[in-house]
């Protein structure tokens, strides 16, 4: 009998366990001026989101009774933004004990206490994909995460997501800016050699695919023989199998418009895709190649000239691009930039003159694309996730705030409720102490 | 024969004279029309700026206008001042990881000798992308060390270093020693260890009053022996003097107290840079009377604990504690961003004309150039500055800019790139 209680209570915690343990909120914007990203604009609107999700968008929606109402007048309400590539929330970012690390997973490092979160938040940013380095040919897995604060690390994680496998190219991986310091020179050292290794490893995965191919079908034969051994399990070929598979897709960090060139050569050569490249400040110079291929690019908006490979990149790129056919998005890839993305795309107006509601998709539904989550993130529209940024003036305009920041309806960011902990918290610091 | 080839001579070389500045554009422009931000004085909703050679003849309602003068219509433009960056690495930095492209760094630790002025690059592809977004002047400066070298003001165009400098020295850079806690990322220097520079720096300055003396003393006396040449001290003497402000980079509020007691223990002319914790001690620095420079806001809090906002709001507390205020780049790659950090500031507090005073009146007054530019007034340099709206705002479009009365052009490494791959979208498959 006692064991039947035990089973029983083991079973009811896993039950439990397997429940949401983020069961969504509800929350009624009211009166704001909606970017709904997809559908235009509604200049006076309400946004309602009922267990987490976008239920209906208009206007003088009615709040069903125990909902909590935000009074939205007079500020705007957007799509939380989304950082197509950051490092932030991670307890590592490169793993340099060697060359090629396929084997890694971003996931197994999240850092759900990182304060980097927080700031992000402040920025109006909901969801991030967080990344490995660009110290390596072939870094590891990388992973998108909501900025859902003070939660467990795996609730953090956005199934929906693409499973993406980081590839660097150009300076970086061949430590071009390493140059005289110590230690013995790691292959590779050119472009040349990037390409190279990358290729010596596809090679290799295939062969290990075959490998277990024979294996599988002998041992599946009617006389399997005695001597039949399984291949010497290895994790980092598997990783690049799955990528060979099309399980995972290629998330390529380059900065010369020849080295991607010759990645399209190679994900051609191994049938492998390419979900985006990263940074690409030479992206202009390939427009009709990148259009052809269907390639996202996640770039920088002017940031530039910071290495030689970035001299090259130019600010009226975004617009550029983006009139021309590629699907655009800009990114931070760290914890400062990530909180003031939207100015970022306000300045993609500026040079090369996009329409507002194009600039906003740079770091909305764009980098939701280039994730594979357009349909739960990326707009206002109903049925997509309560995410949702709330800022005092236009989110393009220099004078802009965010004021509030909202992940599946429950509120992660309110700079007013930030405002009074911190002055209360000032008047006890200077209250004298007792005793 | 050989008198008459003379005066020929002489004719035409008048000629050629008139000619010549003529193509240099001298003689007047008229802007017709614009709504005009003079940032000194009240705005002028439909005026006229008159600029005769470099000067600002005129700005006002009725300007009456010279019928040789050629018209620059600025109708539904709105005309500013040129902006001024206070703390800036243009035309002494290219590629920031490539050494051989940095030169506003020096090694070692006291380098009051160095001048940033001698290593101005006119050909910086940064220059052109900042002035096409209305920045029209500079102060470069050099950077490391404990006393880092004079920095100077330079105008955004000019085809050689003598051409672009506008005033140098501008001031004498010092790298404040940090007592306390510097920033959540940085190490901790060692409390003796700053302490013990603090205490070298005043040497050095005690040791140049002293070089100082000595050389006067010995000019008088025969007798007297003159002193070893000290280059070092040569050039910490208009410091001493009270003549070149020294523009110290210090942060932390514990810092910052000690720097204002520095200042005022040495008697020396100070203007405080970074000053990342200076809302801390507001009120302390506005009493000190030093005018404050601040550094890039693109920048995480130098402590958790000053909260998320801390560099935003760092500048309204500031200046509502009454001290005067600059916004600076404190790069060359981004100089162009300017006005974002003085908008950034304005979306955290500041208010927006302050913010905009910020990075024309003030820099000017704080540089010691508010005679010759910072503001639309008769008898200043004509740095103008035509947009489509507000210039610290990020959508606005800059139409046209005035470095000195002449309007400069718009190609820059991003449209010669930009123009170079155009072609491609046409080529056939």
């Amino acid at each position: 009998m006692k064991k039947m209680i035990f089973v029983f209570s083991f079973i009811l915690i896993l039950s439990f366990s397997a429940s949401p343990l983020w069961p969504g909120g509800n929350l009624l914007i009211k009166n704001g001026t909606i970017l709904t990203v997809t559908k235009g604009v509604i200049p006076r609107g309400d946004v309602l989101i009922i267990g987490g999700i976008i239920k209906q968008i208009g206007e003088n929606i009615q709040a069903p009774p125990g909902v909590q109402v935000i009074d939205a007048s007079g500020k705007f309400v957007l799509p939380g933004i989304i950082d197509s590539h950051t490092h932030i929330a991670l307890s590592g970012t490169n793993e340099t004990g060697d060359v090629i690390t396929a084997e890694v997973d971003m996931a197994d490092v999240l850092d759900a206490e990182d304060l980097s979160i927080f700031t992000a938040l402040s920025g109006g940013v909901t969801m991030v994909h967080t990344m490995h380095g660009s110290a390596n040919p072939i870094g590891g897995r990388n992973v998108t995460i909501k900025l859902k604060r003070a939660r467990p690390s795996e609730e953090l994680v956005v199934r929906q997501a693409y499973p993406t496998l980081k590839f660097a190219l150009g300076e970086n991986p061949k430590q071009a800016n390493r140059i005289g310091t110590t230690g013995p020179p790691r292959y590779p050292l050119s472009r040349m050699g990037v390409n190279a290794i990358i290729r010596r490893e596809l090679l290799r995965a295939r062969t290990y695919m075959s490998q277990w191919d024979r294996y599988n079908e002998l041992r599946k034969s009617k006389n399997p023989p005695k001597t039949l051994l399984p291949p010497r399990r290895d994790l980092r070929l598997e990783t690049l199998a799955e990528l060979l598979r099309g399980n995972l897709v290629a998330r390529c960090h380059t900065y010369r418009a020849d080295e991607t060139l010759e990645f399209i050569n190679l994900s051609k050569e191994f049938g492998f895709k390419i979900a985006c490249f990263e940074h690409i400040p030479e992206a202009y110079k390939i427009v009709p190649e990148l259009v052809r291929e269907g390639v996202g690019i996640s770039i920088f908006l002017d940031n530039w000239a910071y290495k030689v490979e970035a001299a090259e990149g130019i600010a009226p790129m975004a617009a550029y691009c983006a009139q021309n056919g590629i699907l655009v998005s800009i990114n931070s890839d760290g914890a400062e930039r990530t909180r003031r993305l939207f100015n970022d795309a306000a300045k993609a107006i500026k040079y090369g003159g996009l329409s507002e509601e194009e600039a906003l998709k740079l770091v909305t539904l764009n980098p939701a694309i280039q994730l594979g989550v357009e349909k739960i993130a990326g707009s206002l529209e109903v049925g997509k996730h309560g995410d949702v940024a709330i800022f005092n003036e236009h989110p393009l305009s220099a004078y802009t705030r965010c004021e509030m920041t909202i992940i599946e309806g429950d509120i992660c960011f309110d700079r007013s409720q930030y405002l009074s902990e911190r002055e209360e918290a000032a008047k006890r610091q200077k209250e004298p102490k007792k005793g | 024969m050989k008198k008459h080839i003379l005066i020929l001579f002489s004719i035409l070389l008048l000629a050629a004279s008139l000619i010549y500045g003529q193509s240099q554009n001298e003689g007047y422009t008229a802007i017709k029309g614009a709504h005009i931000i003079p940032v000194v004085g009240e705005d002028i909703p439909v005026g006229t700026i008159l600029i005769k050679d470099k000067l600002i003849e005129a700005v006002g309602k009725d300007i009456v206008i010279p019928a040789s003068a050629r018209i620059v219509d600025g109708t539904g433009l709105y005309a500013y001042p040129g902006m001024i960056d206070s703390f800036c690495f243009l035309s002494l930095s290219e590629i920031s990881s490539i050494p051989a492209t940095i030169d506003y760094r020096e090694t070692g630790r006291i380098n009051p000798q160095v001048r940033s002025v001698e290593a101005l690059r006119p050909d910086s592809m940064h220059i052109p992308i900042t002035r096409s977004n209305g920045i029209t002047a500079a102060l470069v400066v050099p950077s490391g060390g404990l006393i880092a070298g004079q920095s100077g003001l330079i105008r955004l165009t000019g085809w050689t270093p003598g051409e672009m400098v506008i005033k140098s020295p501008v001031a004498m850079h010092v790298e404040f020693p940090s007592l306390g806690r510097r920033g959540f990322q940085r190490e901790q220097e060692p409390r003796e260890e700053a302490s013990k520079q603090v205490i070298e720096l005043k040497d050095w300055l005690n040791k140049a009053r002293f070089y100082q003396k000595r050389k006067q003393a010995a000019a008088k006396n025969m007798l007297l022996q003159m002193p070893e040449f000290d280059e070092k001290l040569e050039f910490l003497h208009p410091v001493v003097n009270g003549e070149l402000p020294l523009m110290i980079s210090v942060h932390a509020d514990k810092d910052i107290r000690a720097a204002i007691k520095f200042v005022q223990e040495e008697k020396i002319k100070a203007i405080f840079f970074g000053m990342t914790q200076g809302w801390k001690v507001a009120e302390e620095i506005a009493k000190a009377g030093i005018p404050v420079v601040f550094g890039s806001l693109y920048d995480m809090p130098p402590s958790w604990e000053d909260g998320y906002d801390a560099l935003y709001r760092n500048p309204a507390a500031l200046q509502k504690a009454g001290v005067k205020i600059a916004f600076s780049s404190q790069s060359a790659s981004l100089a162009k961003d300017l006005p974002y950090h003085a908008a950034k500031a304005a979306a955290f507090g500041l208010e927006k004309r302050e913010a905009l005073k910020a990075v024309t009146i003030n820099p000017a007054e704080i540089l010691g150039v508010a005679d010759i530019m910072g503001s639309l007034e008769k008898g200043k340099l004509a740095n103008i500055v035509l947009a489509n709206g507000d210039i610290l705002e990020l959508r606005t479009t800059i139409s046209r800019v005035f470095i000195d009365g002449q309007e400069i052009d718009f190609s820059s490494r991003y449209t010669e790139l930009l123009d170079k791959y155009k072609p491609r979208l046409k080529q056939k498959k």
